[in-house]
């Protein structure tokens, strides 16, 4: 688990520094070229997810029992599996699966913890200490135990998986962004919003929530690659995506232990994939952290 | 008030604070399992789909006391707590303490084994690279790091696995793989270190990524302080600066981060455990999630809950001991 | 305790506010689920005055004292924990849903902080303008960019800064964006909370100027609260002091100046430096002693007493009630 930090502080710093959003977007690009190189491999994956069906050379989901477990070859670029399917275009279509659970998990959940973390400290008192609890109840189980008892209940569909990962992105979103906004709740402009008469709603999504965007945005790149994690460890444990639907993570758990000796392709590509996937979002987080946060600068 | 006494209120509400939580998560498990479709009862019986007898299933939803009211379930299941008798299993019908008593001696070694190869990979690793920011070991450094938080720590089990497959291949001409039956440290240190050693690395370089992380950048931060710019304005030994007045104080978010990834590991080993074949607590979890088995879920929940509330309280203890203004707030 | 009647002259005045016995104490909790009371923070502590239509009443007093909270609950950005805030004849703690909007278009504020009283991801003419798009006092888009470039223009602002947004404009200027917003709605009463406080003096004059014009074009009523008397003596037709919750003294303006009553609005104005050095050097400071006490545990009867110069046994014993010394002069000291 990586834990996140943001400190409430530095939002008042933001203010400070009061640059908008796409200048400090474009200084990253010429100061962060590791995160640049997370950009790129995120659009590479973007791109061949996009244009899966014209890029991949074959059907992924067409078997072929006489082109089971081939080594890489001219035909077969990465070799094929044990149903014999091309690994390239499974490959190229499990980005379609990873990046579809991914954004849908990172954005509901980190959305709805946003809404949640801001309304918990605008509200503040009874209700912001009863969220709190709950929070603490839901912090308490591992993401991943949680995530296995949800699909339990509503059975490995796309959406009960989704569903699964996003609930435990909530509490976390939830808690660093209460943090920043209990420290937006003071200051006046929340105040003078309040004495126009604005109605709650109104002044939770649009006085507040804009100003915790640098901690928010953070936690939504690094929810991005935790989600596509989570999914991949769902899928190998055969309760996340179901076959023949191409996902990373259930190209492992399809035999990759049982022929790791004599076809080992089977069983590298995809963990290659979900790596440079993950890898490619906490790249580009780090980085968007480092320009949105002054205070981290160093991490 | 004095310290003692601040502390003691501390510590008091602290636990306080531990039950309601504690409490949160039993409701919230116990309802959650009781919305999965499907029970033990019918599993057990039916098996692969064959036709179940009614007086058999209604004996055996009397037997495990599901026909009870869903209230009575509950306070018997938090009663059990205090009475420390957990029941048994609906699955097996042995007692639960000793289902997860077989299994938590592995885990628990487990966990403690990858968290001392975090430590060992993180502390030096992460000093290293504060101390000689941006150049290129610093660059070694934190690629390592962000690559070992993006690898799955299953597949790098996978890819272990298949390492020493094909490397002893290689060398003694056959195949070798860990063994899957588990040995205790105590009967025999040597079989049980050759099983375990694997899936502690598998897992221990993924908390390593994240423990070097946080000691590069805390040590960063300690080393800009006042105090340690005195100490360079002293005169004294770069080496005498790192090792007395910086790295002590740059242990504390280590510490904690170290400390709550020993919690996760005690109950979210669930991936890695099925890679390696082994009978944790973690698989231990999925059978039972996967066998309707309320009873063992309940308890294994409710134990990584415990576990984990219960490390943050003592990291938070531990905060507020160094920290008195912790206590105040 | 009497709602404080000062229509200087004595002509009847409409009375815009009045404000009765309001107490507003902060409960200090302990506990995690269930909360218990341990202290109160007595903020304000009975505090009652009125003010007329078209005035500007001061409120003075060190911090702490009281002034801000007792501005906030009149905005009703506090509910008080006890007494009565009238405005235009309703009481407002018992105001409907749709009456609560209507106060809230009449009574607006200024605050302090130019830097952090502006939302700093919206333009100004979406600050302007979103309260009148809310209030749907105009709901057409062009009609209501051209009130904002209206309202910049009264407050001295050129029309093409709707489009800037606040961290490209001075500390001034935005503080005239926040007396732009604050006159969007059309409000008949303004809470100024310390609002040139933090203004350099140059452009606090400017802004100061700016007040007095709108206040005279639209027959503003404003509660200007602050701590710099000199800002107070220029703008207020009356002033009240405030100590620890409480309202020492009220007077007209002038009145309060040249001939201050209570002990504490004494030492408060003679604190205030003599802009001339041979004076300044010359004369005898009289400076309270000790600390102010903590509104935790308010001292008994008179909360001036332990500084007090003048104090006799009987100060600890009950509270000074405010008393019309002079007419429109009211003190709440027995021994001034």
């Amino acid at each position: 688990m990586s834990v996140t930090e943001i400190n409430p502080g530095t939002v008042i710093e933001e203010l400070a520094e009061r640059k908008p959003l796409s200048e400090r977007i474009g200084s990253l690009i010429r100061k962060q070229p590791l995160g640049l190189a997370g950009l790129l491999v995120v659009s590479i994956m973007v791109v061949c997810a996009i244009f899966a069906e014209y890029i991949s050379p074959y059907d992924p989901e067409l078997a072929s029992f006489e082109h089971m477990l081939i080594p890489p070859n001219g035909d077969f670029l990465l070799g094929t599996d044990q149903f014999g399917r091309d690994m390239l275009t499974r490959l190229i279509f499990g980005a379609q699966t990873a990046l579809f659970i991914g954004f849908t998990c990172a954005f509901v959940g980190s959305f709805a913890g946003l809404v949640l973390g801001v309304g918990s400290a605008y509200f503040g008192g009874k209700v912001d200490l009863i969220f709190q609890r709950v929070m603490d109840v839901f912090m308490a189980f591992p993401l991943i135990i949680l995530a296995l008892a949800i699909v339990s209940i509503f059975g490995t569909s796309m959406s009960s998986v989704i569903t699964a990962i996003t609930i435990p992105f909530i509490p976390r979103c939830a808690r660093v962004v209460r943090s920043s906004a209990l420290a937006i709740r003071e200051i006046p402009y929340v105040d003078a919003a309040r004495a126009c008469g604005f109605s709650h709603i109104r002044i939770i999504l649009r006085h507040m929530a804009p100003n915790v965007m640098a901690p928010f945005l953070i936690i939504l790149t690094a929810a991005v690659g935790q989600a596509i994690l989570t999914e991949a460890s769902l899928s190998y444990l055969g309760m996340g995506v179901q076959e023949p639907t191409p996902a990373w993570g259930l190209m492992l758990q399809g035999g990759a232990e049982e022929y790791a000796e004599s076809a080992p392709w089977v069983a590298i590509w995809p963990g290659v994939a979900i790596s440079l996937a993950v890898f490619g979002f906490n790249l580009f987080g780090d980085a968007l952290r480092d320009v949105l946060d002054p205070r981290l600068r160093t991490r | 008030m004095g310290r003692k006494e601040s502390m003691y209120k501390y510590i008091v509400k602290r636990v306080l604070l531990m039950l309601p939580t504690l409490l949160g998560a039993a409701c919230l498990i116990f309802f959650l399992l009781r919305m999965i479709p499907g029970d033990v009862c019918e599993l057990r019986l039916a098996g692969d789909g064959q036709y179940v007898d009614p007086d058999a299933l209604a004996a055996c939803y009397t037997n495990l006391g599901l026909d009870k009211p869903v209230y009575q379930q509950f306070l018997g299941f938090i009663g059990g707590f205090f009475t420390f008798d957990l029941g048994e299993s609906m699955w097996t019908g042995q007692p639960i303490e000793r289902e997860i008593g077989l299994r938590f001696q592995l885990s628990l070694q487990v966990a403690i084994m990858a968290t001392l190869v975090s430590i060992l990979i993180a502390l030096p690793l992460g000093t290293i690279s504060a101390i000689k920011q941006d150049t290129w070991i610093d660059y070694v450094v934190r690629t390592f790091s962000i690559a070992g938080i993006a690898i799955p720590s299953f597949w790098l089990g996978i890819m272990i696995i298949l390492g020493l497959l094909i490397s002893t291949q290689a060398w003694f001409g056959t195949p070798w793989m860990p063994p899957i039956e588990y040995t205790s440290p105590f009967v025999d240190l040597e079989a049980n270190m050759v099983q375990l050693i694997w899936p502690a690395l598998a897992t221990g370089y993924r908390y390593a990524a994240v423990a070097t992380r946080m000691t590069r950048s805390s040590l960063l931060e300690v080393l800009r302080e006042d105090y340690v710019r005195t100490a360079r304005a002293k005169g004294l030994l770069e080496k005498i600066i790192i090792n007395r007045h910086a790295l002590k104080n740059a242990m504390l978010p280590v510490v904690t981060i170290i400390a709550i990834e020993f919690a996760f590991l005690m109950g979210g080993m669930v991936v890695t455990e099925q890679v390696f074949n082994l009978n944790g607590l973690g698989k231990l979890f999925v059978e039972s999630v996967q066998n309707h088995d309320f009873a063992m879920t309940q308890a294994l929940v409710m134990l990584v809950a415990f576990i984990f509330v219960m490390i943050n309280l003592l990291v938070d203890i531990f905060y507020a001991w160094l920290d008195p203004r912790i206590r105040y707030s | 305790m009497s709602v404080v009647e000062t229509t200087g002259a004595g002509t009847p005045v409409e009375k815009i506010l009045e404000v009765t016995d309001l107490r507003m104490y902060f409960p200090i909790t302990e506990g995690i689920m269930i909360q218990r009371k341990v202290a109160d923070v007595k903020a304000v502590d009975g505090i009652s005055f009125s003010m007329s239509r078209g005035e500007t009443l001061g409120l003075v007093g060190e911090s702490g004292c009281g002034k801000t909270t007792t501005g906030r609950c009149i905005l009703q950005l506090e509910k008080q924990t006890s007494g009565d805030i009238v405005f235009n004849g309703q009481n407002i703690s018992t105001l409907s849903r749709s009456d609560m909007l209507q106060f809230r278009q009449k009574v607006q504020v200024i605050f302090q902080d130019p830097y952090s009283s502006l939302n700093p991801r919206m333009k100004i003419g979406d600050i302007i303008g979103e309260p009148m798009k809310v209030h749907k006092i105009i709901e057409d888009k062009t009609e209501r960019d051209r009130r904002v470039a209206e309202l910049l223009s009264l407050c001295g602002l050129s029309p093409q800064f709707s489009d800037r947004y606040p961290h490209e404009m001075s500390g001034g200027q935005r503080q005239r964006v926040g007396v732009a917003r604050a006159l969007a709605l059309n409000p008949e009463f303004i809470v100024c909370d310390e609002a040139v406080s933090a203004l350099d003096v140059s452009i606090q004059a400017q802004v100061i100027n700016l007040l007095e014009d709108l206040r005279d074009e639209f027959n503003l009523t404003y509660l200007f609260i602050s701590h710099d008397l000199s800002v107070i003596r220029h703008l207020c037709q009356r002033v009240a002091v405030m100590y620890l919750g409480h309202m020492v003294e009220v007077a007209d303006c002038d009145e309060l100046f040249e001939n201050p009553m209570h002990p504490y609005t004494k030492a408060l104005l003679d604190a205030v430096p003599i802009a001339d050095p041979v004076l300044e050097a010359s004369r005898e400071h009289k400076i309270v002693k000790g600390e102010i006490p903590s509104p935790i545990n308010p001292p008994s009867g008179c909360v001036f007493h332990p500084r007090c110069e003048i104090a006799v046994p009987g100060c600890s014993q009950a509270i000074p009630k405010l008393l019309e010394v002079k007419p429109g002069h009211w003190v709440a000291c027995p021994e001034a």
